[in-house]
């Protein structure tokens, strides 16, 4: 399997590994896959009261590509609001690293990941407004 | 990267041993006669390098060579032997087949093609250990089993099956018997004067041979007979048409000279070298062992690491040519048919790693195989959120996944 330099690059220095704080109130977490598929994302973000990501984490079981596509989301995240992040499409992150169409799943999978940790933040959200 | 990476795949190929490559190269550009040629001393000599050639293959198996019949591989091998027998006896025995499900893809798929022709077939699950369990073999067999293929040692975990009790078992109820034997030649000795098995299929290129050579052993006593598959002038008493390749299987013939030779004192060296790897993987934390130590090969070594990713950890041990118990790498992302059939979770079939050592692995291989696993799994564990669920005391298999 040929991976893209982008793909390598990620994979060999991926950016924002760790977590945060999954009981801080501005910390939204998305956990999307399945061992049994081969591959687990865990996306976390930090949301400032005026709806900007501060800051992004990721731990990723999976392949290069998996590893590539979550680390990478976590560099577009930081500074956008979430309705922004929450528009990102899986399409943006294959160009971007260069999937072949058998990784595209990867992609998508980051995409899940994402919304996953927005509707989180938006159900604390809610929940302390309510 | 500076270097080629270190081979640790000897279970998918072996190089040719430079004695082998050297026994080969005149009968490219000196002797290049067809053995099939009566009328001049080209075809003589050509023909006389086959039949040492054939003898050499036989005494390693303490066949007869007039037992031998040369193939293009172990898969024609498998072929020739399941397709020819069942054909051959399914008006006498009947048309039900036994296989394991562990077996080569060459028996799987060839025994499928039978199941589509007509016959039926039952593919026994092996126990966890990756063995088969005699008592569940003896209950497979009905009045119709004309034919069982069982393999020797398991490309994917190297474990040894007990082939003359499955073959004792099978002369008990009249049912032929195949052995696929690709894995096994100079690493297990094969006494087939002794061993109740009818067919037999070998491989040169896993026994430091060249590729695109093999032999199928077909009993003479009792005589078995098969349909042949590839029809043409008649070479090997009609079992196998072609023009013989005679460098190729001169190869083969010095291949299985020098593992008969060198079996013994070879197979002690790479015991120790197994131990030492063995030892050094199992430093690391939460690793498993694929398929039983005691019935196996020295020269595989099959470890899950788990809450690692197979394909990802492929990725992190460049410096070393392993293969992968996921077959990502083949794009099917599919944890091994192998593993599974051990009754091992996806997660763990998908992490594993097949180490295969062999005549040129030297101790320095190992332990920088040791050193790069130990760092890598590591940081690829770092990386990990089921690491980090485990390190937490998370149950994994008790969270409720979204299947995608």
């Amino acid at each position: 399997m040929a991976y893209s330099d982008k793909v390598l690059d990620h994979y060999e220095n991926p950016r924002n590994v760790g977590s945060l704080d999954k009981n801080d109130p501005q910390v939204g977490t998305g956990m999307v896959g399945a061992p049994a598929c081969g591959d687990v994302m865990k996306l976390m973000i930090k949301v400032n009261d005026d709806g900007i990501i501060e800051d992004a984490k990721f731990k990723t079981y999976g392949c290069g590509s998996a590893i590539a596509s979550s680390s990478l989301v976590t560099e577009w995240l930081k500074g956008r609001t979430i309705d922004e992040a929450y528009a990102i499409k899986n399409s943006e992150i294959a160009e971007e690293l260069a999937l072949p169409p058998v990784k595209i799943h990867c992609s998508v999978l980051a995409e899940d990941a994402i919304k996953a940790a927005v509707a989180d933040i938006k159900a604390k959200q809610a929940a302390k407004e309510a | 990267m500076d270097r080629d990476p270190i081979y640790l795949d000897y279970s998918a190929t072996t190089p040719v041993d430079p004695r082998v490559a050297a026994k080969m190269i005149p009968y490219l550009t000196e002797h290049y006669g067809n053995p099939a040629s009566r009328s001049h001393p080209y075809g003589w000599t050509a023909e006389k390098a086959v039949e040492n050639a054939r003898e050499e293959v036989a005494k390693l198996v303490n066949a007869d060579p007039r037992e031998i019949v040369w193939t293009s591989g172990a898969t024609e091998s498998n072929n020739l032997a399941i397709k020819g027998a069942a054909n051959f006896y399914a008006s006498t025995k009947g048309k039900h087949i036994i296989t394991v499900a562990t077996e080569h893809k060459a028996v799987i798929d060839t025994v499928r093609e039978l199941e589509r022709q007509g016959f039926t077939a039952t593919y026994l699950e092996p126990e966890p250990t990756g063995l088969v369990d005699l008592e569940k073999f003896k209950a497979a067999i009905r009045p119709d089993t004309v034919l069982a293929s069982v393999m020797l040692v398991n490309n994917e975990i190297g474990v040894i099956q007990d082939i003359e009790a499955i073959g004792k078992i099978c002369r008990e109820h009249g049912v032929i018997f195949h052995v696929d034997a690709a894995q096994a030649t100079g690493k297990v000795a094969i006494d087939l004067e002794k061993l109740p098995v009818d067919l037999m299929s070998f491989s040169a290129h896993k026994t430091y041979g060249p590729k695109g050579i093999g032999a199928l052993y077909v009993r003479r006593k009792p005589r078995i007979r098969i349909e042949a598959q590839m029809h043409g002038g008649g070479h090997e008493r009609g079992m196998r048409s072609g023009t013989l390749a005679t460098h190729q299987i001169v190869g083969m013939g010095e291949a299985f000279r020098i593992a008969r030779e060198e079996m013994e004192m070879e197979n002690a060296r790479i015991r120790k070298l197994r131990d030492r790897l063995l030892t050094g993987l199992q430093s690391i934390e939460e690793t498993y062992v694929n398929g039983e130590l005691d019935h196996r090969i020295p020269h595989n070594l099959n470890i899950s690491f788990n809450y690692v990713e197979g394909e990802s950890l492929i990725m992190a041990v460049k410096g070393i040519a392993v293969s992968s118990g996921s077959a990502c790498t083949s794009a099917s992302l599919e944890p091994s048919y192998v593993l599974r059939a051990l009754g091992r979770s996806d997660e763990l079939a998908h992490s594993s790693i097949r180490f295969s050592i062999g005549r040129f692995t030297t101790e320095a291989d190992v332990d920088y195989t040791i050193a790069l696993l130990k760092e890598k799994i590591s940081k690829l564990r770092e990386l990990s959120p089921l690491w980090e669920m485990y390190k937490d005391g998370i149950d994994i298999s008790k969270v409720q996944w979204a299947a995608h």
